[in-house]
């Protein structure tokens, strides 16, 4: 079973049993230093195995890059 | 004096003269953005000609973010990172990409950004202050970008930022410091350090910025979209140094007309 949520502005389909820590593995590949924000509120990475994710959720998903 | 020589008093008096910000300790007063570089191939060599020891840096979605390899040049170089709020433009933005930021750099500093217009990206200021109110009462090293405007530089100082950022000129324009009778008052205004940020073009823009009393300057554009980056870096870091001693020196009084330098007395009679 898959739900649907947003990721940095995209519908996806994720496993049903999914946490942001399993998002971040599977999209954050060549990066380090990650955050993430879900539904407008940063997620700390202490509690990225234990934030499931649930349909509908937004999730912003951040990495460094150069800037000003 | 030898080049060896100059370079060694020069890093005396660097010592001598530290830039204290947030409760850290700095000897360079370099604050290189990393944003603009054609490729970041050249951007350690950078890092290494600016002798900068605080750098720039921003988080976007990860499609989009430099990868990893910039974070690793930047820990080699052993600068500090301050994350900044770019693209900003409310208060509310500005305070949870803060947040996210202290959760990926795992660091409470910001340069905090709330940008009101797109074709001039000035600060909104009003959006600005409120976002450093709260960031101050969470706990975060706020150093505010800013207009050159004395009065709400003091608001931003009195509210807790660590740092005032006034812009010379618009962001990336190039235009150097177009109102230093405004700079040289906000350094008068307030107690907390006052880095130039923003505007500067070319390595006198750098010297002005120390020569009116700022104590710091914070620059990308103009080292990283110059034809030459390492070449600019090095002459910002020397315009900073030239700048800041000349601060230190005190320059002569402007006169309407000349004075001579060489005696009268002893002139002959040809």
């Amino acid at each position: 079973m898959t739900i649907t949520v947003t990721v940095n502005g995209s519908p996806a389909d994720v496993a049903e049993e999914s946490t942001v820590a399993t998002l971040v593995a599977d999209r954050s590949s060549g990066h380090d230093r990650v955050a993430v924000a879900l539904n407008g509120d940063v997620v700390p990475r202490s509690r990225w195995t234990a934030t499931a994710l649930s349909p509908g959720d937004r999730l912003e998903v951040l990495a460094p890059t150069a800037g000003g | 004096m030898s080049t060896t020589d100059v370079s060694h008093a020069l890093e005396q008096e660097e010592a001598a003269d530290p830039f204290t910000l947030g409760g850290e300790t700095f000897t360079s007063r370099l604050v290189l953005g990393t944003g603009g570089l054609p490729s970041l191939e050249v951007l350690e060599d950078v890092v290494r000609a600016s002798g900068t020891q605080l750098v720039t840096v921003a988080l976007r979605r990860v499609e989009a973010a430099a990868g990893s390899s910039m974070t690793e040049v930047l820990r080699r170089c052993g600068v500090r990172l301050l994350p900044n709020t770019a693209g900003c433009m409310t208060a509310r933005e500005a305070v949870l990409t803060a947040q996210l930021s202290r959760e990926a750099f795992e660091t409470p500093w910001i340069k905090l950004e709330v940008i009101g217009d797109d074709r001039t990206l000035l600060p909104d200021a009003v959006e600005l202050l409120d976002a450093a109110e709260q960031l101050v009462a969470d706990g975060f090293t706020v150093l505010a970008y800013t207009t050159d405007d004395p009065v709400l530089g003091r608001r931003l100082a009195d509210v807790g930022c660590a740092a005032v950022m006034p812009l010379g000129s618009p962001i990336g324009s190039g235009l150097g410091i177009r109102n230093p009778y405004n700079i040289a008052l906000l350094r008068e205004e307030v107690d907390v350090p006052v880095v130039l940020d923003a505007g500067i073009g070319t390595a006198s823009d750098a010297a002005l910025a120390m020569e009116l009393g700022c104590d710091a300057v914070l620059l990308a554009s103009a080292v990283t979209r110059a034809r030459k980056p390492v070449q600019m870096a090095l002459a910002m870091r020397q315009a900073v140094e030239g700048g800041r001693l000349a601060h230190g020196a005190g320059r002569i009084p402007r006169r309407w007309h000349a004075q001579a330098s060489t005696s009268m007395a002893g002139l002959p009679d040809l």
